[in-house]
């Protein structure tokens, strides 16, 4: 695909422009801008990169590796781990996509396939604007709304349910409080269920028509050609999409901070308060002294969470673009 | 195989319940703004607009806010703005199919996405540490890292819907690049340049993370970029947050105040994009 736009096009004129623009002073500089701009932005993510490595350093160097396998995190000791963040911020944001997977999934079967023209358009652009609803106000939502409905009328029946059965019931332990990492799991999957849409709806108008009409020549229910032809026709794409969705909710702030309840300790319960990194950064951070131990431990954090989202955007970034470049 | 009244049974429930997950997306967005709405809109009197943040009980306002928001979304479009244009032509014109190029159009993506709290952390060692305490400035470059990627990835989108024979006209003509970037190919991808940046604008006002660790927030109106500056979603984060009723009503009226600005800059934007195609 590149390869013909780069014969067709700059390739094929590119030696007229050196040509004329020898002699000329601007045309150098205009094009050693658009270069830099280019290489700017190289710099700038080597640059984050570095920073927080290095603002964290000093927490990796008293701590050693045991930093991401302790489960302590005591800012009167000032011993500091950071498995229950890591664990908080890959449970919610686990739940985020498995709640809204099968959503993605019916609302892209619904705008493909099953809405009347006229309406595809407007319902299309209203799921597009759960992507536009600011983070913080997910979190008021969430916090003023959501939970307090989870506490009166969720959660007490699925933990006197489900709570008592073996095994499984310890995920639906513990006393009903609204907020935690379900309600956050929750308010998350309402956040990236827009961006994974999207994306599904992307790839499944691009399946070539003549599949769709073979399957349904020979019989085939609508249901049948979207989860036969369509889906798998577009599976590398839609699971890039999903690890989008899940790389959005790793590193999601403002919404999360006001429903996980910010207990910084490990429970399996999905209705236990947690928290995530990036919650707690912007929980703790104001406690934190310049120099100290707990501000290098919240910085050492914030490049784990980076590491985390880099694997898992620069996975989704390959599926996506794999039938692309 | 399964009878066929079995599969178009089949067929016709899973059309329901797909049916159903739209309107429930529907009705979720509904939900948030009618919250919105019924919290916000009883709260928002004209003092939200011309008096400061006061201690509880005083009748405060969101000026100081809203005139902190504004200006660091200013400077953070002013730098942000042009850089993200120009690495976005960079991309779609010069870095086609070189390493350079491909490298940036990755290290975008994922700017794009990664978390905007780790940006603020970042300024936060970058400037803040050094530079001895928060500021406007802080934040507002903060911001301007958070739109650049916006701006890049719509630009780029935008200059290659361009016909390559436009640019070819162009230099057939002898056109230098510049005079070939600035008056053809710019020109003809105008409307959706400026929907990247109205789409860059509103990202920026709502982000709330970023600006913790970067401009902080001030109760006092301020201009000077040098001192911590008030912003919108800090302050409703700060109320939100407050055990004081009057304070929670006026985080929901800045609340209100803030979605409807960005939903219209989104609503706004494809718009102007869907009128000019």
């Amino acid at each position: 695909m590149d390869a013909t736009v780069e014969s067709m096009g700059s390739g094929s004129v590119q030696p007229i422009t050196k040509a004329k623009a020898t002699g000329r002073i601007s045309d150098p500089i205009f094009v050693g801008l658009l270069w830099a701009s280019g290489i700017f932005v190289l710099i700038l993510l080597g640059l984050i990169i570095a920073e927080l490595f290095q603002g964290g350093l000093p927490a990796l160097q008293h701590f050693g590796l045991d930093f991401i396998w302790s489960s302590a995190w005591n800012p009167v000791t000032e011993n500091f781990g950071a498995l229950v963040m890591i664990y908080g911020t890959l449970f919610s944001a686990i739940i985020a996509v498995v709640v809204a997977l099968p959503l993605s999934f019916g609302i892209a079967f619904f705008l493909t396939e099953i809405a009347p023209q006229p309406l595809k358009r407007p319902i299309g652009v209203a799921v597009q604007l759960l992507a536009a609803v600011l983070s913080i106000i997910y979190g008021m939502w969430g916090f003023f709304v959501i939970v307090p409905l989870m506490a009166a009328y969720v959660q007490p029946p699925l933990i006197d349910t489900i709570g008592n059965l073996p095994v499984i019931g310890a995920l639906f332990a513990g006393p009903p409080l609204g907020s935690g990492m379900f309600t956050a799991g929750l308010i998350l999957a309402v956040m990236i269920l827009p961006f994974i849409t999207a994306m599904f709806v992307e790839t499944l108008e691009s399946v070539p028509p003549m599949l769709k009409e073979s399957a349904y020549g020979i019989g085939a229910t609508t249901y049948e050609v979207y989860k036969n032809v369509s889906v798998p026709y577009g599976k590398t794409a839609m699971v890039g999409a999903i690890m989008l969705g899940l790389g959005r909710a790793l590193g999601e702030t403002m919404a999360v901070t006001f429903v996980i309840g910010n207990a910084t300790r490990m429970s399996a319960s999905l209705f236990a308060p947690g928290a995530t990194i990036a919650s707690t950064i912007a929980n703790e951070f104001p406690e934190a002294a310049i120099g100290s131990l707990k501000l290098t431990s919240l910085l050492q954090l914030g490049f784990i969470l980076f590491v985390i989202s880099f694997i898992v955007l620069a996975l989704s970034r390959a599926l996506v673009r794999s039938r692309l470049d | 195989m399964a009878s066929l009244a079995a599969r178009r049974a089949k067929d016709t429930t899973i059309k329901a319940i797909s049916t159903g997950f739209a309107v429930l997306a529907i009705f979720l967005l509904g939900w948030i703004l009618w919250t919105l709405l019924a919290r916000g809109l009883p709260a928002l009197g004209l003092n939200v607009f011309t008096e400061v943040t006061k201690p509880p009980g005083q009748n405060g306002g969101l000026l100081n806010a809203i005139v902190g928001s504004l200006i660091q979304i200013g400077i953070a479009m002013a730098i942000g703005g042009p850089i993200g244009i120009f690495c976005g032509t960079f991309l779609a014109e010069n870095g086609k199919g070189t390493k350079i190029g491909s490298a940036a159009r990755f290290v975008n993506d994922i700017l794009l996405s990664a978390p905007s709290i780790l940006v603020g952390l970042f300024i936060y060692t970058l400037l803040v540490v050094p530079f001895g305490g928060f500021s406007g400035w802080a934040g507002s470059l903060a911001l301007a890292i958070l739109v650049i990627p916006v701006v890049v990835r719509t630009t780029e989108d935008m200059l290659n819907l361009v016909p390559v024979g436009l640019r070819e006209a162009a230099f057939a003509l002898g056109a230098p690049q510049w005079k070939v970037v600035m008056f053809i190919t710019w020109r003809a991808a105008r409307a959706g340049i400026v929907t990247g940046i109205l789409l860059a604008i509103a990202r920026a006002a709502g982000e709330t993370a970023p600006l913790l660790f970067t401009s902080l927030g001030n109760n006092a109106l301020s201009t000077d970029l040098s001192k911590p500056m008030a912003s919108l979603p800090i302050a409703i984060y700060q109320f939100a947050g407050s055990p004081f009723d009057d304070w929670v009503s006026l985080a929901w009226a800045g609340a209100l105040l803030i979605t409807v600005g960005v939903l219209v800059l989104n609503v706004a934007s494809r718009l102007f994009l869907a009128r000019s195609h």
